[in-house]
Formats: C-alpha cells, sequence, structure tokens
C-alpha cells in the first residue's frame, strides 16, 4: 500500500497542469482516488462529509453482483453445453462462459468509461464513478448472443443521451444501464428477444461446439406465446438456481439474493425499495391469478412470476439505484409497489413484452420525482395543520 | 426593383434558413417533424408543400390585413390556410398520389402547424405582401431543411437507404450489419433534432440561453 502510494505521489507532478501528461490529468485523478480517499478538503462554506464516498459506494455494488456474474458466466456455459449436447465438465462450463461473457465487459466499459474520461477532460471535471456500476450491469442485462458492435453502439447512445446531456452521474432521470438494454430492445428486437439469442451457439476457442440454428426459449418467452392457459412452464428448482436460459446476470435468484444482502447489509441500498417491489409484483400477479384474462402468462403461479425473468434483478440492483429512485422514505414504498405492479401487468397484458421489468423502471423513474414532490408537499401540509 | 431585394429583404428570406430556424430556434412544427420524417421522399414533399402555403397564406393574409377586423382575424387566417391545404393536398393526389397515400393525414394537418399561424400573426399581419412572401418562404424552406436532415439520417440508418436507393451494400449486412429499428420511430427523430439544436447551440453563442 505504501509502495503504491509513493509511486502515484512520485508520477503525480507529470499530470499536473504543464506536466508531461497533463492531457490525462481526470484520468489520473480517477483512478488515484479510486484507490486512495482523496485528502483535499472543501474549501468554501460548511459541509458535513460522510465516511463513505460515492467511490465505496460504487466498489460496493460491484461487488454485490459479482456473485450473480460468476453465476451468469457458469449459467452461459451449462446452458451451451445442455443445449449443443456437448460434453465438459463444470470448469470447461464456466471458460467457456468466462470467455463468452468477457468480450462484452471490456467493451462496455471501454466505450463507457472512454466517453466518460474524453467528456470528464473536454469539461475540465473529474472524472465521474457512475460508470463503474452501469459498466457491469450492461453486459449482465442482455442476452449472451447479443453482437458485441450494437452492444457498443448502445452505451455510447445511453452514455451521452441518457447520462452526460443531463450532466453527468447524479443528474440522470434514468437508469443508465436500463436505456442501454431500451436501446437494444427497440432498435435490434432480432438480437434481443426470440429464441435464438439466449444459448450461446458457437464454439470460442475449442471450447464447446457449433450448432446452426440453436433455438431455446426464456421461461417468460414459453409463457407469452402458450396457446392454452395452463401451458406455463411448470415450477422448478432451476428456476430458482438460475440454471435456466435467459439475459446473462439475471437467472439466479440465489445469487442475486447474495448481492442484496452485500447491499442491505452495507445500507447502500433501500429495503423499502426492494421490498416493496416483490410485494407489488406479487400482489399484481396474484390478483391476475384469481382475476386475470385467461391466458398462460396470467394464470402463471404468484412466485413463478417473482423468480423468471429480470424480476429479481431489476428489484435488487436497478430499482435500488439511488439516484433514478425516489428519495423519501415512504415514496420509496409507493415507488417500489409501483414498480413490481406494473412490470406484472406488462407482462400479462402487452403480449408483444414477455418481460416488464424494464419498462415498469424507467416508467417509475419518470415519477420518481413526482412521487417525491407528493410525499413532502403532504407532509408539509400535515404540519402546517398543526398550527392552526 | 432593387428595393425588392434590399439588405432587410434577404434579412427576412434567410433568417429562418438558420439563426431564426422555426424548427430548431424557435421550436416550432415538432409534431410533424416526427411523423413524416422516417423516409426521405415523404420528407422532401412534406417541406415543399408547407413552403407553398406558408408563402401564399402569408401574401394573401397580408394582402387582407387592413380590412380584416381583429376580432376575427384567427377564423379568417384558418379558412385562408384551410383552403391552400385543400388545394395542395388534392394536387398531392392527383400527381404524386403515393406520396400522398404515405403522409396520409399529415398534409391535412399542415392547418394545425404552428409555423403557420405563428408567422401569420408574428409576421404577415404587420408586412407588405412581398416581405410576407420572402418571410413564408424562407421560413418554409428552414423548416424543409430540418425535416431533410432528420429524414436523411433516419432512412440512413433505419433503413440502410436514401431515397428509396440501397446505399449500405448487402456484403454489410452479411458481415452481421443491422438496420436500427429505433431510428424508424418517433423517438428518435426527436433525438436527430436535439442534435441539431445542440450543434447550433453550441456553434453560435448568442442562441444559448443564459
Amino acid at each position: 500500500m505504501k509502495a503504491l502510494r509513493n509511486y502515484l505521489n512520485r508520477i503525480k507532478p507529470n499530470f499536473e497542469p504543464g506536466g508531461k501528461y497533463h492531457a490525462f490529468r481526470s484520468v489520473f485523478e480517477g483512478f488515484e482516488s479510486f484507490l486512495f480517499v482523496p485528502n483535499t478538503t472543501s474549501k468554501t462554506g460548511t459541509n458535513i462529509h460522510d465516511a463513505i464516498d460515492s467511490k465505496r459506494i460504487m466498489s460496493i455494488v460491484v461487488i454485490a453482483l459479482i456473485p450473480a456474474l460468476l453465476f451468469g458466466m457458469y449459467n452461459v456455459g451449462y446452458q451451451h453445453y445442455l443445449y449443443t449436447g456437448a460434453v465438459g465438465g463444470f470448469w470447461e462450463m464456466f471458460l467457456y462462459g468466462l470467455l463468452a461473457v468477457l468480450p462484452k465487459i471490456v467493451v462496455s466499459y471501454v466505450v463507457g468509461l472512454g466517453i466518460e474520461f474524453i467528456v470528464a477532460q473536454w469539461k475540465r471535471e473529474e472524472i465521474q464513478e457512475g460508470f463503474l456500476v452501469s459498466g457491469i450491469l450492461i453486459p449482465m442485462i442482455v442476452p449472451v448472443d447479443c453482437p458485441l458492435w450494437i452492444l457498443a453502439i448502445a452505451t455510447a447512445f445511453s452514455v451521452i443521451f441518457a447520462k452526460e446531456v443531463f450532466g453527468g452521474t447524479g443528474m440522470n432521470v434514468f437508469n443508465v444501464a436500463l436505456i442501454t438494454r431500451a436501446f437494444l430492445f427497440f432498435a435490434y428486437p432480432t438480437k434481443m428477444s426470440g429464441e435464438s439469442v439466449w444459448v450461446a451457439s458457437d464454439s470460442i476457442f475449442g471450447l464447446g461446439k457449433t450448432v446452426d440454428g440453436l433455438t431455446a426459449a426464456t421461461s417468460l418467452g414459453v409463457a407469452s406465446t402458450a396457446k392454452v392457459a395452463d401451458a406455463y412452464p411448470a415450477f422448478s428448482w432451476d428456476m430458482v438456481t438460475g440454471l435456466i436460459p435467459g439475459s446473462i446476470g439475471e437467472t439466479s435468484v440465489i445469487a442475486i439474493l447474495i448481492g442484496a444482502v452485500i447491499l442491505l447489509w452495507s445500507g447502500v441500498a433501500s429495503w423499502k425499495t426492494m421490498l416493496s417491489v416483490f410485494v407489488g409484483g406479487a400482489f399484481m400477479a396474484y390478483i391476475f391469478n384469481e382475476f386475470g384474462p385467461e391466458t398462460a402468462m396470467a394464470r402463471m403461479p404468484w412466485y413463478e412470476h417473482l423468480v423468471l425473468g429480470g424480476f429479481c434483478f431489476g428489484a435488487v440492483f436497478m430499482a435500488t439505484d439511488p439516484v433514478t429512485s425516489a428519495r423519501t422514505e415512504s415514496g420509496k414504498y409507493i415507488y417500489g409497489f409501483l414498480i413490481g405492479a406494473i412490470a406484472i401487468i406488462i407482462r400479462v397484458l402487452n403480449p408483444g413484452y414477455p418481460e416488464g421489468m424494464m419498462l415498469a423502471i424507467l416508467l417509475m423513474n419518470v415519477f420518481a420525482p413526482l412521487i417525491d414532490y407528493c410525499v413532502v408537499q403532504r407532509n408539509i401540509s400535515r404540519r402546517m395543520n398543526r398550527i392552526k | 426593383m432593387s428595393s425588392l431585394f434590399s439588405k432587410k429583404n434577404k434579412e427576412v428570406f434567410s433568417a429562418p434558413l438558420g439563426m431564426n430556424n422555426p424548427v430548431t430556434v424557435q421550436v416550432l412544427g415538432i409534431c410533424s417533424a416526427l411523423a413524416v420524417t422516417a423516409k426521405l421522399e415523404p420528407a422532401i414533399v412534406m417541406g415543399l408543400s408547407v413552403t407553398v402555403i406558408t408563402a401564399f397564406s402569408n401574401v394573401i393574409i397580408s394582402l387582407l390585413r387592413k380590412t380584416v377586423p381583429n376580432r376575427i382575424r384567427i377564423i379568417v387566417q384558418l379558412v385562408v390556410v384551410a383552403a391552400l391545404v385543400t388545394i395542395v393536398s388534392e394536387i398531392l393526389k392527383a400527381f404524386a398520389y403515393d406520396v400522398s397515400v404515405q403522409l396520409s393525414v399529415y398534409i391535412g394537418l399542415i392547418i394545425t402547424n404552428c409555423i403557420l399561424m405563428g408567422r401569420l400573426e408574428a409576421f404577415a399581419m404587420a408586412n407588405g405582401p412581398w416581405e410576407s412572401f420572402l418571410d413564408g418562404i424562407g421560413n418554409g424552406l428552414g423548416y424543409a431543411k430540418i425535416l431533410i436532415i432528420v429524414a436523411f439520417f433516419r432512412e440512413l440508418f433505419g433503413s440502410g437507404a436514401v431515397l428509396g436507393f440501397q446505399i449500405i451494400p448487402s456484403s454489410v449486412y452479411e458481415a452481421g450489419y443491422l438496420n436500427n429499428g429505433l431510428m424508424l420511430m418517433p423517438p428518435m427523430a426527436l433525438i436527430i433534432v436535439a442534435c441539431i439544436i445542440w450543434y447550433q447551440r453550441s456553434k453560435h453563442k448568442e442562441l444559448q440561453d443564459k
């Protein structure tokens, strides 16, 4: 640690204005404050500093995402070996998944951080750390066969139009990772939905084997195209452990719950939002179970709705995003409940979208400030009544 | 004759093309800019139709401006615009049927285009017919210019073509390239218009809000 600090101190003058590499000042500054808590203090006014800063919060979220990411890598390999009939052990499957997912993570970080670095240098600001989390979320919410070049375009689009034009990290109205997914979903629907993208069909460096025209539907896809009302996929424990086709990081409920425990234990995410998303989803799915239309999606048991698709992932990692969610404490209940309920409504009532979590969260992102406003105004009028 | 093309009249004509563009600066006529720009051809026809209608309704209202009672001026303006829109719509149906089908209701909806009423109220009611004519042509072309830029990008990236001719070769598609479906949806038109506004305002400091 000491040696690293000394090394940074030694090369620092090169990055100061007038130094050899002053064009990369913001890059250096970003890495330095990522590694060490900065020793500068504010110059004006009275400020209260929390012991934790946003880089530390981001690091915790990334750590919480790692179980789901590692399991997603294994599952990519597992599904590939299962569907192509190739033979391989645990480590071969994991290695296959690693090689399939790693390029997506690299593309997402290179494009996203590249734009952030350029913007930071151009505006002469510090690099903002928001993309640390978005960069790892983006590869986790796309299907494994999503081509890299469209991932790069979508990442660039969402960093520029969902984040930088609003003023950068902390100012965005929408969740950046979800905007990436929404862009992909509407711009390249053939690569984001259907039956041919959820299981990798090519061999990578001799691992696995190439099968043409491989199709595998997600469980929600099966339910949305079912002709009869009781043809929804039966509940199995694979849906909980995550050994089913789906977007890379979203399948395993267990791995996501480990992440949820880390987020809640460290206090980064709000349990109120998380819980109320599940309550809202369960409530709405139960209503459809009892009174809904005669379709497989509506008849699917409520607990199955909660474990399938991106519901858990969205509830734990997307809905709790502190920037785009409601900030008032009672607002969080309303915000979370509506996300869960709307996600199920979209799944059941819109046959075009088997998965409603993305659209539900984006929709509620818009309403989060309104919810906060109403909560604050209600509080004000309640207290004003006391002085009458 | 020299006064016809005086400096002021040139300014009346050229301002809407650049620094006082009805779409990017006054942010008028956005609705139709989203609706008709998925392909370049309807966008061009739409731009020209609006130019013709704006120019002639400006001239007619400018001629009538001293005789129309102030209280009923909006109705008179609407009647004039509606008559011109109907004429243009019939001409399109007669001579360019395919395009008029593509444009469907949007030709009729030129009546509600904010640019038209805006120019009539703001310019034609206070200026002579020749200036009003130049102003109408200028504003129509300023509108058409933005429509054409937006439609060019939307058709190029949404369908891989320009004016219906395939620009992106099929070998690129075989290499894995895909058309961007979002380009054919109205939200992307809004984002392209926003990019044009962004470009224009960052280039011209005087357009930036304080």
